[in-house]
């Protein structure tokens, strides 16, 4: 069994290595607090009530039942808010974020997804104040919905905001629409580079809202005192928005808001809006009692935020030699119930794996009556690589050439321009295709009727942003590190293991801890890949000014200048007298008496994130009779730039590629005609169980990122991208009809044979 | 409050007494009456497993079965698996195969692994995969989980 | 969740006692599977709920070749294939035992709850209605008999009227020469519902070369489960060939009146019937000889 494989150029002491993570103990036991564990005394449980309807005008809403019912505390509504009510006009250059962010917390006169939040209910127990819940009466005016983007965009479709104006181009239009903004790349001279091109094929795609599908509910407990301090206990990526969105949306002032991330179970970009918090603040404030407020598994489908649905559009031309001369692209992204769907990083994504220097890209954002979407690993970019990819396999099968050979061909490499302008640093999409040339799964002949391979590329950004790090050293000489960062996936093990390899000390002598947003300096979300690179980075400036300070402080304890005093793997000596040397343990012991203990700090912003790219391998069997489509072999080859733990790169590819497997294969929101979710449970999700999949082989490239003292690119995005187009092209080879839907359900592909 | 029913049970060998309504299941009863927030909801209708518990030798969905059907009942959780001394082979085995990233679904995924070792100390790829199809992890893939409990196996026979 | 109150009975009488007391407002609980669920989510409500798990006739699994199998009502999933006499005279029953939700629900979910919940796509159903299963029934008026393909009657509906209780099931021993499966199409491999389902038995002759008696029935096409009568007859007396099957395929596909859902379209439902009674019926026919 080919397994995993790490081609590794440049080898460290700890990382690269495959350590234990230090928050493991505790999470096989489970002993680990996440946010649906937290108790406090006298807590209270709280309850969204929610529109039945997709689309909806709320004439009036009647909490006293539910008020005055036993056992209930609270009951809030969008009248609470203090941005419900205020118009565009009033809010100006803030309306979006304000206004927009206020409904989607609690809706105040219309009601735009099925699940959107009406009023919430805060009593002694969950049961109470379900049934409490349940006795708000709600007026109702019910709209038809939109719930396409094809449906959207038509003239005479419903419209969910009679203030939302297209920004065309960065101008804003005076017609309201459901078009939020239609955005563009262009490169070079398309017209001309359809003219130099031999083969020009057109095709267009459809894909469905997907979700995340973490298995942990959304969750919140908050409690505001009568100081006006408000605690927030809460399971998001990231601790420090949900401190800036529940500030802005409850009008309170950020410093008197303290979010502290409970341990999380998985987000994939899903965490990070603020749905729960705001209205457990306000529950609490009303109660004067910690409240408590989880989402069902319904709710989590329902009202948390998918990815788009969207409707593409790609046209390429290609030389006789294989070489790409034009792309013309039409990206439309639901952007589900208010705007900001991620058709922008779609549109920047759709070509970044290939040198075209003729193209044009238009994006459309458009609001539809399902929840507001989030991101969602890489958003926008697997579904814009489902539609590039498949033109690409369908040129290379017409023109008889091996994709692996035409994605080389075309490779994006250091030096080439994006279409949305950035030059590419070194990157590693060729070495990636190399490797995927060499692996034996390439190699190796695929027999058997039924049967398709499929290849495809995928790109991320990677992210930068802000991170912050604290180390202070421990008189036994071990160190102690605080960072911002939630851990969904092992990245204390990460952070850690960078520390001690810029301390020269050992991976156990670093005790990495999360911190509440008191307790740390702004750091941004876990996502975005970034969270290895930036607060990695953060924690080798802390590291580098704990050195700094040991330095000072030995040179202090010899009684001889700074310069004389060099900092090497660990060890503290003179530069010329041989007799005085210390460990960095030996130093540790001595601080407390020598001046005090030493704390390194740092506060980064880091713009040298590396690209990602991977390229995925999959071989699949599909049921003539039935449609069904088994994943026979599955290998995903990517380039980390440097693999800090590489288990945990390897999970990250696994995970990403298994849900990218789901997203191909089963997953889709299904809505009946009234715009209701009909399949918002694990049942009829249908995600991908242990018994639905092979083992998915990895390849880890390792092409330095030059922008990372250890060459680390971000790894946790890429892995989601490919496998939508590498599946759907296996998937069009097996049965000789090609995919341009997703999901390929048994029954879709049933309805392509037939 | 009014309804409160007694309920004498035994929780990882522990006689162990608790009131509840009848209408709260036993997952509710070990997280909010008890304490033991070790048992994960992941949907509260038996889809995701991450609330298994065993409970008269069978794992089950502890979101589908009723507090008060614990009567006179065993049952083990994940409070139950390690002991004063260390790990359970199973926990050492996902620890060092890096088989949890979130760790939501570890829980739940420790629990049935053990129960079915516990019967098949030689379960094979294809017997794990099919005994953990009730338990849903979305971050890992599930490659790394059924490599610790393979591993597992030949930690336990060691 | 709304209020319940909740109670054990020991013995049949006190079950059927503790039934009648609330009328329509009593449900029996065997494994809570269904019943849980739908209480939590509104669609079933119940003042009370009366634990079947303590009443011995509910929860036994007997067998004799005279009087075949009983299998009680409250019996999990989990005891029937890891009972001996069933796995060795029943293995289209086991078919559908071991691929009913997870091993964890089948660490509760019993064939009597299966049969009570009345689901279209329940899986249990087709199978024990294309082995002649009769279900027992008790109430406050005395017990009754109920063949299982005429236990449902639409979709979470059924022949039981309020404070009857289903007791047991009773499967007649397999005849000499005969074999059944049961398969059901589902996306993923494990923990879905049924897009479609077919349960087919059959009684050969010594020769194994043809069918004395054949009985099919199907999940997932219709309001209630079907049972295929005219498909199943269609093969009686003729030998074995693709000819036959297919026919019987045919007519198992008339008796298919699906709709669209999320689950499937009616077309390829009907498809499936066609694909999933060639199918069980070639598997039923390899058991009956012996082959597998
Ligand atoms: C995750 C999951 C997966 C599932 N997968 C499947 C599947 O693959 N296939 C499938 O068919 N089903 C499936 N189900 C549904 C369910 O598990 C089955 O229908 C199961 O057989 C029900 O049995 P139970 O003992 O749990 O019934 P219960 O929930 O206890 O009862 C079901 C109904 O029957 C009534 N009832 C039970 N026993 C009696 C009796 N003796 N007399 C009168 N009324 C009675 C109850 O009041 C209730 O209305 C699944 C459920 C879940 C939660
Ligand atoms: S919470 Fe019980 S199975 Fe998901
Ligand atoms: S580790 Fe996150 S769901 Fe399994």
């Amino acid at each position: 069994m080919a397994s995993n494989i790490v081609l590794s150029e440049v080898e460290y002491n700890v990382v690269g290595k495959r350590h234990l993570r230090p928050d493991g103990v505790d999470k096989v036991t489970g002993r680990a607090q996440y946010g649906a564990d937290v108790q406090l005394t006298g807590l209270l449980q709280g309850k969204v009530l929610r529109s039945p309807h997709a689309h909806a005008l709320i004439k009036s809403i009647d909490t006293s039942a539910a008020e005055t019912f036993p056992g209930v505390h609270a009951v809030v509504t969008a009248a609470d808010l203090p941005f419900a009510s205020l118009s565009r006009e009033e809010l100006g250059g803030e309306y979006q974020r304000l206004k927009l962010a206020s409904n989607h917390v609690l809706a105040s006169d219309k009601a735009l997804f099925k699940g959107h939040p009406i009023a919430a209910v805060a009593a002694e127990s969950q049961h109470v104040a379900e049934e409490a819940a349940r006795l708000i009466r709600v007026e109702y005016e019910v709209l038809p919905p939109a719930m396409t983007v094809r449906q959207a965009m038509e003239s005479d479709a419903p419209l969910l905001h009679e203030d939302l104006f297209t920004s065309e181009l960065g101008e804003l239009s005076d017609k309201p629409s459901n078009v939020a903004s239609h955005m563009a790349f262009e490169t070079g001279d398309l017209d001309e580079g359809l003219k130099q091109a031999d083969v020009v094929l057109e095709r267009e795609f459809e894909t469905a809202s997907v979700h995340q599908g973490y298995i942990e509910p959304h969750n919140s407990t908050a409690f505001c005192n009568t100081d006006g301090q408000l605690n927030i206990w809460c399971s998001t990526q990231g601790p420090f928005v949900v401190r800036t969105s529940v500030a802005d949306i409850l009008r309170h002032p950020v410093s008197r808001v303290k979010v502290t991330p409970m341990e999380i179970g998985g987000g994939f970009g899903g965490k990070i809006t603020a749905y729960l918090e705001p209205i457990a603040a306000l529950l609490s404030r009303k109660s004067g009692r910690p409240v408590k407020v989880l989402m069902t598994r319904t709710e989590v489908f329902e009202a948390s935020g998918p990815a788009p649905g969207t409707w593409m559009k790609v046209k390429l031309g290609v030389t006789s030699e294989g070489k790409i001369t034009a792309a013309d692209i039409f990206l439309a992204f639901e952007a589900g119930a208010f705007p900001g769907s991620p058709v922008m990083q779609g549109a920047a994504c759709a070509l970044a794996c290939y040198d075209v220097p003729n193209a044009r890209i238009n994006g459309y954002d458009v609001v539809v009556n399902k929840p507001k979407t989030a991101a969602y690993r890489a958003p926008g970019s697997p579904q814009a690589a489902f539609a590039v990819e498949s033109v690409i396999d369908e040129i290379c099968e017409q023109m008889g050439m091996d994709p692996v050979e035409f994605r080389l061909r075309n490779a994006s490499r250091e030096g080439v321009r994006r279409v949305e302008g950035p030059i590419f640093r070194r990157i590693g999409l060729v070495e990636c295709l190399e490797a995927a040339r060499n692996h034996d799964h390439y190699k190796a002949p695929l027999e058997g009727p039924n049967r398709g391979r499929g290849v495809a590329a995928g790109f991320w950004f990677n992210r930068g942003f802000q991170s912050a790090v604290n180390i202070s050293v421990n008189p036994d000489g071990t160190v102690n590190l605080i960072e911002g960062s939630v851990d969904i996936g092992g990245s204390r093990a990460s952070i850690a293991q960078q520390a001690a390899e810029t301390l020269g000390i050992a991976y156990e002598d670093v005790k990495p801890t999360v911190v509440d947003t008191d307790s740390i300096g702004y750091t941004m979300v876990t996502g975005g890949s970034r969270t290895t690179f930036a607060t990695g980075w953060a924690a080798i400036e802390a590291a580098e000014d704990v050195k700094t300070q040991m330095v000072e402080r030995a040179a202090r304890i010899w009684d001889t200048p700074v310069e004389d005093v060099q900092y090497i793997d660990g060890v503290l000596s003179h530069k010329s007298d041989p007799e005085l040397r210390m460990t960095f343990r030996e130093l540790a012991r001595q601080l407390l008496g020598t001046g005090g203990g030493i704390t390194g700090a740092s506060n980064v912003d880091p713009t040298g994130e590396g690209n990602g790219f991977g390229v995925h391998i999959v071989d699949v069997e599909v049921d003539p009779d039935t449609g069904k489509t088994t994943i026979l072999r599955y290998t995903a080859v990517q380039d980390a730039g440097k693999a800090i733990h590489p288990s945990y790169v390897e999970g990250q590819m696994q995970g990403g590629v298994v849900q990218g497997i789901g997203w191909a294969l089963n997953e889709e929101y299904f809505f009946n005609d009234q715009g209701q979710m009909m399949n918002s449970s694990f049942l009829d999700y249908r995600m991908p169980t242990a018994l639905d999949l092979p083992m998915i082989d990895t390849v880890i490239v390792e092409v330095a990122n030059p922008g990372h003292p250890y060459g680390v690119r971000g790894v946790g995005e890429v892995p989601i991208v490919p496998p939508l187009a590498a599946i759907g092209s296996a998937i069009s080879h097996a049965v000789g009809r090609r995919i341009d839907r997703l999901p390929a359900n048994p029954g879709a592909v049933l309805e392509a044979l037939s | 409050m009014p309804g409160l029913v007694h309920v004498s049970t035994t929780i990882n060998g522990n006689p162990t007494d608790f009131l509840c309504e009848p209408r709260q299941s036993l997952l509710e009863v070990l997280r909010d009456v008890l304490g033991m927030t070790g048992t994960k909801e992941g949907c509260n209708d038996g889809n995701c497993g991450a609330c298994t518990v065993v409970f008269d030798g069978r794992i089950v969905t502890s979101c589908l079965v009723l507090g008060v059907e614990a009567q006179d009942k065993e049952i083990t959780t994940i409070e139950g698996v390690a002991t004063p001394e260390g790990l359970h082979p199973v926990q050492q085995a996902f620890l060092e195969n890096a088989a949890l990233q979130c760790g939501i679904c570890t829980p739940g995924f420790i629990v049935a692994t053990k129960a079915l070792l516990d019967r098949e100390p030689d379960a094979d790829e294809g017997r794990i995969r099919h005994w953990l199809a009730g338990n849903l992890c979305r971050c890992t893939g599930y490659d790394k989980i059924v490599r610790a409990v393979l591993d597992a196996e030949d930690k336990m026979k060691a | 969740m709304e209020a319940i109150e909740f109670t054990t009975p020991k013995t049949i009488d006190e079950a059927v006692q503790a039934m009648a007391s609330k009328g329509d407002r009593a449900r029996a609980l065997a494994g809570g599977t269904d019943l849980l669920v739908q209480l939590r989510g509104g669609r079933r409500s119940a003042d009370l709920v009366v634990d079947l798990k303590e009443v011995p006739e509910l929860n036994e699994i007997s067998y004799s070749p005279g009087s075949g199998l009983t299998i009680g009502a409250a019996t999990p999933c989990y005891r029937l294939y890891a009972n001996a006499d069933v796995a060795a005279n029943y293995p289209g029953l086991v078919d559908s035992a071991s691929l009913i939700g997870s091993i964890q629900i089948q660490g509760r979910a019993s064939f009597g709850g299966n049969l009570c919940n009345s689901a279209p796509s329940a899986d249990a159903i087709p199978p024990m209605i294309a082995l002649g299963a009769v279900a027992n029934i008790i109430g406050p008026s005395g017990s009754r008999q109920v063949p299982v393909e005429d236990f449902c009657t639409g979709p979470g509906r059924n022949v039981l009227e309020p404070g009857e209780l289903l007791v047991s099931i009773n499967i007649p021993a397999p005849a000499a020469n005969s074999g059944a499966n049961y398969l059901r199409f589902i996306p993923r491999n494990e923990m879905d519902i049924a897009v479609a389902g077919v349960g087919s038995a059959v009684v050969l002759d010594a020769s194994g070369q043809n069918f004395v008696s054949a009985r099919i029935a199907l999940a997932s096409v219709a309001p209630t489960p079907v049972f295929c009568k005219a498909a199943g007859d269609s093969l009686a007396g003729k030998a074995v060939s693709d000819e036959a099957i297919e026919e019987a395929a045919r007519l198992a596909m008339e008796d298919a009146k699906p709709i669209t859902d999320m689950r499937g379209t009616i077309r390829q439902r009907i498809h499936l019937v066609g694909v999933l009674t060639r199918r069980t019926l070639n598997n039923a026919i390899k058991r009956a000889r012996g082959e597998e």
